[in-house]
């Protein structure tokens, strides 16, 4: 895959190497309409593996999320300083191409939004933007990321049919699958299960932990026992700021920060 | 029974009743039209005035294809025009421009859609009308006077550009931001994004604005009167003259009465014009509800 050899070409020039984390975030704020949202944040994002960022709603962990694909960037009003570094490169650098930069990274959002076409169209429409025009490719990488969410047997019958036509978490999975297509590097997922009921919540958190030997996946959650579920990482945001960030089981069973403990346990919400 | 109760039935019969009231006049309309055009559907063959080009009443010919024709053509022209550059225009407005323009180019549009008709005319007369005669058609090498269909649509156009643009705003404000951000955070651009997922996405919408905006410009009189010559011929080009059909009935009604069916055959158009107003309205409803049950 695309992906996977780009990285390989640049570890052998030893610009990276391996262990260098996908994603890194330096020294980064953010101020939406002259408020300060994220303050200061400073984080490696391990690969290969999930991290989760928790907090209280309104805490900024969702712009954070925004913030690495330069998705906040749309939204107008909005002030970013510092870095975000993919691979080494930075993606708020003035001369970074924001396209090429979303690209790289899977976006799934609270709920499904199927584009208003086709179940075929919907995974073709990312490889055509970046040119793919060869129908047999085009078919190949349809099934291909049907088969990898498990949609394929649903759906092999009906591909020209309408997505909105499926269930909800059909449609959850055809747009992880729609992300997947254009081949990224890194996952983002903003409260992805929230609208999901809990079979399909199950199969969604299922495939993102078969997912993570391929993908860096960063995961917004306010469910706790999901993060508990499925990651190996936690970040916990407080009032903008990166409280605390380690593995699982010491974020959520031995915190260190109080502020973290009290949320662990229940007590600010 | 209690004071209260009573009030709330009176207030739903009250309700019902003028609704019914006001809907009565519609088909009273359409009755009162059918009756009074009735002596020349006696006289003459229904299939045979709609083919007909040639318009006489003096020797009881009435034809009523050239005013047919002529209000296709200048709505036609009026919508060629309109509809791409509302298009563009409203997705400029919601996708790209700033807040502050935004806000500001609105309520303009208001202002637009206030002015009184008759302005549009004498605006039509002054501008578009010499801009026809003197730099479009001698394009053309052809020498008119500059009264023609494609006056009646420039100015019509200008008419709806307000209706059309403020309906397809509000239409492009109703695509949830998560879908364009779908489509973008899959490395679309934002002009890939709004062709092939916003406005795909607002089809239904924008076909009902123009729905909307092609009943006001079939009904749409004085303006249109005004610049395109009124020539009871079937227009051939863009530079002929035309003859719509409410600008026939608003220039002859009450004048030359004692001609015989005259009187009729104007009540006929009316109802000409009703029909086709309502036949336009039946068909895009159904592509509507086609549009949303595939969307």
């Amino acid at each position: 895959m695309h992906a996977h050899s780009s990285i390989e070409t640049k570890e052998t020039q030893n610009i990276i190497l391996p262990s260098t984390p996908h994603m890194q975030i330096k020294d980064l704020n953010v101020y939406i309409e002259g408020t300060h949202i994220l303050k200061n944040i400073n984080l490696d994002i391990p690969n290969n593996s999930i991290t989760s960022i928790i907090g209280p709603s309104g805490c900024g962990k969702t712009t954070l999320l925004k913030t690495l694909n330069r998705l906040m960037d749309d939204s107008k009003e909005v002030k970013v300083t510092g870095s975000v570094l993919v691979n080494g490169e930075d993606i708020y650098a003035k001369d970074a191409e924001v396209t090429h930069i979303r690209k790289k990274m899977g976006l799934l959002s609270q709920r499904p939004f199927p584009l208003p076409m086709s179940i075929f169209d919907n995974i073709a429409y990312g490889p055509k933007i970046h040119g793919e025009r060869n129908k047999k490719v085009l078919e190949q990488i349809v099934e291909t990321q049907l088969r990898n969410v498990g949609l394929w047997e649903e759906v092999k019958d009906r591909l020209d049919s309408s997505a909105t036509g499926l269930s909800i978490g059909q449609q959850q999975r055809l747009c992880l699958a729609r992300g997947l297509a254009v081949q990224p590097e890194i996952i983002l997922g903003d409260e992805s299960t929230s609208a999901l009921d809990p079979i399909s919540t199950q199969t969604i958190e299922n495939l993102l932990i078969d997912l993570k030997k391929d993908y860096t996946i960063v995961l917004v959650t306010h469910i706790l026992r999901q993060a508990r579920r499925v990651s190996d990482y936690i970040l916990f945001v407080y009032n903008g700021k990166a409280v605390e960030f380690g593995k699982t089981e010491d974020v959520l069973i031995n915190p260190k920060n109080p502020i973290t403990q009290q949320y662990v346990k229940g007590f600010i919400s | 029974m209690k004071f209260r109760l009573v009030k709330d039935l009176i207030a739903k019969y009250l309700s019902k009743s003028l609704l019914i009231l006001s809907l009565s006049v519609v088909v009273l309309i359409v009755i009162g039209l059918a009756m009074k055009s009735s002596p020349l559907l006696d006289n003459v063959n229904l299939f045979h005035i709609l083919t007909e080009k040639n318009w006489s009443p003096q020797k009881g010919n009435f034809g009523f294809l050239p005013f047919i024709m002529g209000t296709l053509w200048v709505t036609l022209i009026s919508l060629v025009i309109a509809v791409p550059l509302c298009i563009l225009a409203s997705t400029y407005l919601v996708e790209y421009a700033s807040d502050r323009l935004r806000i500001s180019v609105l309520p303009l549009m208001n202002v637009l859609a206030a002015i009184p008709p008759v302005l549009y005319g004498v605006w039509g007369v002054l501008f578009v009308v010499p801009l026809i005669s003197d730099w479009i058609a001698p394009i053309f090498n052809i020498n008119i006077t500059g009264y023609s269909v494609l006056a009646g649509g420039i100015v019509l156009a200008v008419m709806i550009f307000p209706i059309m643009i403020s309906i397809m705003v509000e239409v492009l404000h109703t695509i949830p931001k998560e879908l364009k951000a779908a489509s973008l955070s899959l490395g679309a651009t934002k002009w890939e994004t709004i062709q092939k997922v916003i406005l795909r996405k607002a089809r239904p919408g924008i076909i009902a604005a123009v729905v909307l905006a092609v009943s006001r410009a079939f009904g749409e009189t004085v303006a249109v009167l005004m610049v395109c010559g009124n020539i009871p011929k079937v227009p051939q080009s863009l530079f002929d003259a035309g003859y719509p059909i409410p600008a026939l009935i608003a220039n002859n009604f009450g004048e030359m009465m004692s001609i015989p069916l005259y009187d009729a055959a104007l009540m006929f158009a009316a109802l000409l014009l009703f029909v086709i107003i309502f036949g336009f309205n039946l068909i895009s409803r159904i592509i509507l509800n086609r549009l949303e049950e595939h969307a």
